[in-house]
């Protein structure tokens, strides 16, 4: 038996799916945040059911891809668990209506019931539910409440077998039940709604996006250089290395084996960023640079999501936007891409149109370092002093701006209005935004690690095989000629497309100078997405508008590559 | 009463929408989020250099590209001096 959880975006259905399945989903304050359906399982009656959390759609009409995954689920289901927002509960009846008109059994949960006693909303369930022809009953899923009695009025789902309407005659019906089930009291506006409203003006709310952004910016930086600095590299220090010299006497300090392992001594001494083997660079650079940014950017990027600013920050960014041929929605991946460009490229999900993906995806995967690389651009490059970091991030703000302003006018089609709903504000569910949290952190420690590790390995391989030394050769012209970078940096091109971050790293031990080390960041950051996003953007633009994308990536990497290495 | 266009709405102003000059896309979409004729809307934000209009339907913001705005006519109660 399949379960569908349907209903408007943001109601809560994710929330719901982890409540009746235990599985856990990324969960947020904003519209959109499911593009593809989860599946997980539960027991109905003794009886093994399948639960699937399905995209939000406001109609079975669908306006862009995650309504219409949406729409090709509902196909396959045998009930539909219809979750509503019970404190608007006018415009969510509207999809109800429209999923009572399909001969599949329906129950509703009206969510969100705890918010509507302070927004002084009473609504007659009883009176709905006889209404409806279907169960109704009162959830609030970040607590937990009512989810029980959902469960047990599952199998009363029922199929009214409501006749199929007009559009204009189901806003009227919806109008009628309104007027039978709901009152409204009148209330006085609360602070967060008075902040609500400050947060979209575009003046003081340009003001703040500014103080939100920096202060993110700042606080990502310090709790992450915290953890290097009081945790991790402590940790590595002082219980790793004594370990790892006393395997290098045994191993007799060099040799194939030693290689692998430890990696080249630098001045008879094991370095955890120059060394490049298995157990110094592969152990230190995942672990001591780059996931004490995962963590210090998920922790912030799950604060402005489920408090519900990142909607805000789309209006206000929707003219900005609009330059370069997008609307104000698509800062959300954008600002996702900054951790990894995987879901950012899946998220796209929620732009309307073909175009607007396109430029959304390829920007992305050009200009906006995900959270690894950056992590190793603050490592490496700002130990040469920020000014470099600020030139790296200068230039690839720079090609986000130009080279959006060019597929603006080059990529046809046009760019639907933005049109959202800007969710309320929320305290933070702590449980739920920590679990997300770890949910990250996992899927980093669980799918980088082992390509970090396999890439060091075979870097180690080739490096004894001289099969680098050939492509070396082979490449000079372009990576000596135009990006004046050493003949080896080619290897950490290569590289850069199992993972940017080790890629970087293998830069580390080239004795590059400030503007190469500038050059070589910005090449890799643009040149080809890593292997992950890579398969994202085939399965999500195509195989020729991958193609098309992977073209102006190498292009423009090898023009701004070649201008910056004049201009250094 | 007056009949305005949405973009030229002042903030905390209230109206009834009268008419929606668009295509089948447009009215589609703003109809999945219950902005269709005869609703009553407040304007929550005017919009600046051609940036978004925030208005309140059902006790919901929603934020509107302001070239759709412009399409959207509303029909504004005068107050009473």
């Amino acid at each position: 038996m399949k379960v569908l959880l349907m209903g408007n975006p943001n109601v809560g259905k994710s929330v719901v799916f982890s409540r009746l399945t235990g599985v856990r989903v990324i969960t947020s304050n904003y519209p959109g945040t499911t593009v593809n359906y989860t599946r997980g399982y539960m027991k109905i009656g003794g009886e093994q059911a399948e639960v699937i959390d399905v995209p939000g759609t406001y109609t079975l009409e669908p306006t862009c891809e995650a309504e219409e995954v949406a729409l090709r689920m509902l196909e396959s289901g045998d009930i539909v668990i219809n979750v509503v927002n019970a404190t608007n509960l006018e415009r969510n009846l509207y999809l109800t209506l429209q999923l009572l008109e399909r001969k599949l059994p329906v129950i509703v949960a009206l969510n969100m019931w705890d918010d509507t006693k302070h927004l002084g909303i009473s609504l007659d369930v009883e009176k709905l539910s006889a209404l409806l022809g279907v169960p109704v009953v009162p959830t609030v899923a970040t607590t937990g409440e009512g989810i029980k009695k959902l469960v047990e009025h599952l199998s009363n789902a029922a199929s009214p077998g409501m006749a199929t309407r007009s559009r204009n005659e189901r806003w009227a019906a919806v109008g009628n039940i309104i007027d039978q089930v709901q009152r409204v009291s009148h209330r006085h506006h609360t602070w967060r709604e008075r902040l609500a409203d400050a947060t979209v003006r575009p003046f003081s709310g340009g003001i703040i996006a500014l103080a939100v952004l920096a202060s993110s910016f700042i606080i990502v930086r310090f709790i992450a250089e915290s953890l290097i600095g009081y945790v991790f590299n402590p940790l590595f220090d002082n219980l790793w290395m004594p370990v790892l010299t006393w395997l290098s006497d045994i191993l007799g300090g060099g040799g194939f084996l030693h290689d692998i392992l430890i990696g080249k001594l630098i001045d008879g001494n094991i370095d955890f960023v120059h060394s490049f083997g298995l157990l110094s660079s592969g152990l230190y650079v995942p672990l001591a640079m780059v996931l004490p940014y995962i963590i210090s950017f998920y922790i912030i990027l799950g604060l402005l999501e489920d408090t519900g600013y990142l909607p805000r920050l789309a209006v206000l960014m929707d003219t900005i936007m609009h330059r370069v041929g997008l609307h104000g929605y698509a800062i959300i991946p954008t600002l996702l891409g900054f951790g990894c460009n995987v879901p950012a490229v899946m998220s796209t999900r929620i732009l309307e149109s073909k175009r607007e993906r396109f430029i959304a995806a390829t920007l992305i995967s050009i200009a906006i370092p995900c959270a690894a690389l950056q992590a190793m651009i603050f490592g490496l490059v700002g130990e040469r002093g920020w000014q470099y970091v600020a030139i790296v991030y200068g230039t690839l703000f720079a090609v986000w701006i130009i080279l959006g302003l060019i597929l603006r006018r080059l990529v046809k089609g046009f760019t639907p209005e933005l049109l959202i709903e800007i969710p309320p504000y929320r305290l933070p569910p702590w449980r739920a935004t920590l679990q997300k949290l770890w949910m990250r952190t996992y899927g980093f420690l669980k799918e980088a690690v082992p390509i970090i590790l396999g890439a060091i390995v075979v870097i180690n391989i080739l490096y004894s095989l001289g099969v680098f030394e050939a492509i070396a050769n082979f490449t000079a012209p372009v990576v000596t000629g135009i990006f004046g970078l050493p003949r080896e940096a080619v290897t950490a091109i290569i590289i850069g497309f199992l993972r940017k971050d080790v890629a970087l790293g293998m830069l580390a031990p080239l004795a590059l100078s400030n503007g190469q080390l500038v050059v070589g960041s910005v090449v890799l950051a643009m040149f080809f997405p890593c292997i992950a996003t890579f398969v994202i953007l085939l399965k999500e633009l195509g195989v020729v508008n991958m193609l098309k994308s992977a073209g102006i990536m190498v292009a423009s990497a090898l023009i701004v590559g070649g201008l910056l290495n004049l201009v250094l | 009463m007056t009949i305005k266009n949405l973009k030229d709405l002042r903030a905390g102003e209230i109206g009834k929408i009268l008419q929606i000059d668009g295509g089948h896309g447009m009215v589609n979409r703003l109809a999945a989020l219950d902005i269709r004729p005869g609703k009553k809307i407040k304007k929550i934000n005017s919009s600046f250099m051609r940036g978004p209009v925030t208005i309140e339907v059902n006790r919901t913001h929603v934020a509107i590209g302001f070239g759709m705005a412009n399409r959207i006519l509303v029909e504004v109660e005068d107050k009473t001096p």
